[in-house]
């Protein structure tokens, strides 16, 4: 295991376009999420749980898969991640506003409950790390298959404690299947600390018990995250098996719109949390390697916001879904 | 035709279905080298290597859950859990992953699999409480599931087949008892029997007893000795008790006018209760008495010791003493 507490200026194997990219993508999912929370408290969108802080981790891992090859099997807090898939914003507003045309279940799931067959999404659920099984299945079927895909799940440090999670890692380091355990760890699950989910400092140091590599990295620098999740994959690819991969994260907001995080949590720790926003980061790091001039962070934050305001246009044009649809696909029809 | 047992017919429909499909493979605990404890799964392991049949880690949760993750994945799993009392920590993989994954995804995704397990018990068998239990309306009230109860050698392939082809999950739930007790000829090759259709296992023209699974052939023995006296006892063998098969339950309400609903299972809110209600609700102008249920008392499980295991038990005495009443009324 390794604590990588910062990472090389520029990764060697990333484009400058990419690089921009990169930092686009953390924008607009950083704006968007905004947007929802904002739409949560207008009373128009009745649920909303935010990803503001794990922006970096999930950019990181994202640029790290194949789009369109690998599958990702999220958790909720990934709206940024599921965008580096191909997900778009219209998807996420389309959910939040309960609209028919929410890709991942025509409005019959929660917000942030992430499905997509088009973008190799699975369809996930609210418990807690029942997906960590079912990315082991799907990368058993890849390796059954002989086929070089890996498989990307993620959770919390406080999914950790589930039994799921445990079954999950040890099939699959049984098996060395190419698997990556994202662990994206903000300190809180809903309001219980990390010292109450588990006794050891690190949710990485629980991958020597299941003779499985294991990292933990700086969630956010989004170019550590990239670079371990990169070595991860690549070792996933060649057949050499799953990876624990953790992303210290921060979580800027409360656990969902039903939370208030201030109740828990001390003035002093929010407000440090806030100086070291990942945004920020990347974007003093870019500007400093040259890769982003003056005034382009801007242009892209406005361009983001011109993207979010045609989406949720859309988005409020949008139906909700027939009734007469309620009773549909119980089982396969016809 | 060839004579086969129950539990090599399930192992031949598992072969058969394998041969004719890479995407079936196997997973569950000592399915492999040992072929299944019941031998289930025998020569499979050396047939089609650790690949297709795989000895997993002792974990239900797991065995459902990759199998549910082979399924979306594009494979057709089939997870052996090794007794059905072993089922509970899967069931929120059950429940809700495996039923939901179609719904929830507005039919985007599907989960087709199959999940296996020996249940129930009996007098003889020894079970006790943690090998013996008959768990079905756990999953009979779930949505989204299937649940199938083969009672005969060509049932169980027929279902089999369909249940590893069916589009959804299906719980394929196989009484233990039977497994090597009984022997018939069983067709060779492509033999369907489709899910959700019951049969008439004995023709009559008095009573109805609806009932499934290895009760089935208690059912016969006290129909039989009825039929001794005169009187004809038709039995509906459901085979499926999710979907449950209400044209044929309706049917022989209407012919009879009197209904015994059987199960070894627990009686209280169990699939007796909802047959009765269909029947109510459906046939109360024909019924010439009140739907009467037998099931097993309010005891969590099957004792080990044979005289407690005979006071949850049903046998063919008890049956007969319940449908003489039905009789009389």
């Amino acid at each position: 295991m390794a604590v990588s507490e910062s990472a090389p200026a520029i990764a060697a194997d990333l484009t400058q376009d990419q690089l921009r990219s990169m930092y686009r993508d953390m924008v607009l999912g950083r704006l968007l999420d905004e947007r929802i929370l904002v739409l949560n408290r207008q009373g128009r969108a009745p649920f909303a749980i935010s990803g503001q802080g794990h922006e970096a981790a999930q950019v990181g891992v994202g640029y790290a898969l194949r789009r369109g090859h690998d599958w990702l099997v999220p958790y909720y807090r990934d709206l940024t991640l599921v965008m580096v898939m191909g997900m778009e914003p219209k998807d996420h507003l389309m959910a939040s506003l309960g609209r028919a045309q929410d890709p991942n279940s025509g409005a019959r799931q929660m917000p942030g409950h992430y499905g997509s067959r088009a973008h190799n999404i699975v369809t996930t659920g609210s418990p807690v790390a029942t997906q960590i099984l079912h990315a082991v299945g799907v990368a058993t079927a890849f390796k059954y298959r002989g086929e070089d895909k890996v498989v990307v799940t993620s959770v919390g440090e406080g999914g950790t404690s589930e039994g799921d999670w445990h079954e999950g890692l040890n099939w699959a380091a049984v098996h060395r299947l190419p698997v990556i355990f994202l662990v994206e760890n903000n300190s809180y699950a809903i309001s219980v600390p990390q010292s109450l989910q588990m006794a050891v400092a690190h949710v990485a140091d629980r991958g020597p018990g299941y003779g499985m590599p294991s990292a933990t990295v700086d969630g956010g620098d989004c170019l550590a995250v990239y670079a371990a999740a990169r070595e991860a994959v690549d070792r996933a690819r060649r057949g050499e098996g799953p990876t624990l991969l953790e992303a210290v994260c921060m979580r800027l907001q409360s656990h969902s719109s039903d939370d208030d995080q201030r109740r828990y949590r001390s003035p002093d720790d929010l407000a440090q949390m806030r100086e070291h926003d990942p945004l920020e980061r990347f974007r003093r790091q870019l500007e400093g390697a040259g890769v982003l001039s003056e005034g382009d962070a801007d242009t892209i934050r406005k361009e983001c916001q011109r993207v979010i305001e045609a989406a949720q246009a859309e988005a409020d044009a949008a139906a909700p879904p027939d009734p007469a649809t309620a009773l549909r696909h119980v089982y396969q029809e016809g | 035709m060839a004579q086969v047992t129950y539990v090599e017919a399930i192992r031949g429909a598992l072969e058969e279905e394998m041969r004719r499909d890479d995407r079936v493979l196997v997973m569950g605990e000592d399915v492999g080298a040992k072929g299944g404890v019941f031998g289930a799964t025998a020569g499979l392991f050396q047939e089609f290597g650790e690949e297709r049949v795989i000895d997993t880690p002792l974990a239900e949760a797991a065995i459902v859950g990759v199998s549910i993750g082979c399924a979306l994945a594009g494979l057709r799993p089939v997870a052996e859990i090794q007794f059905l009392d072993f089922i509970p920590p899967a069931m929120d993989q059950i429940i809700n992953e495996a039923a939901k994954i179609r719904y929830r995804s507005n039919g985007e995704w599907s989960c087709p699999m199959v999940i296996r397990a020996p249940c129930g018990g009996g007098v003889h068998v020894h079970g006790a409480l943690y090998h013996s239990q008959s768990l079905e309306a756990l999953f009979a009230h779930v949505p989204g599931l299937k649940v199938v109860i083969p009672s005969t050698p060509a049932d169980a392939k027929g279902l089999l087949l369909s249940a590893i082809r069916d589009p959804d999950p299906v719980c394929f739930f196989e009484h233990k008892a039977l497994y090597r007790s009984l022997r018939e000829e069983v067709p060779e090759g492509e033999h369907l029997v489709p899910i959700g259709k019951s049969r008439v296992a004995r023709e009559g023209a008095d009573l109805s007893c609806i009932t499934y699974g290895a009760t089935v052939h208690e059912v016969l023995t006290a129909a039989e000795r009825m039929g001794e006296d005169g009187i004809e006892v038709e039995v509906l063998d459901l085979r499926t008790v999710r979907p449950l098969d209400r044209e044929a339950i309706i049917a022989t309400a209407r012919k009879t006018g009197k209904v015994l609903v059987c199960h070894e299972a627990n009686l209280a809110v169990g699939v007796g209760a909802e047959v009765a209600a269909i029947v109510a609700e459906e046939c109360f102008q024909q019924l010439d008495a009140p739907v009467m249920r037998l099931g097993g008392p309010e005891v969590p499980a099957i004792p080990f010791a044979e005289p407690l295991a005979e006071v949850y038990c049903l046998g063919p005495e008890k049956i007969e003493a319940k449908l003489r009443q039905l009789a009389a009324y």
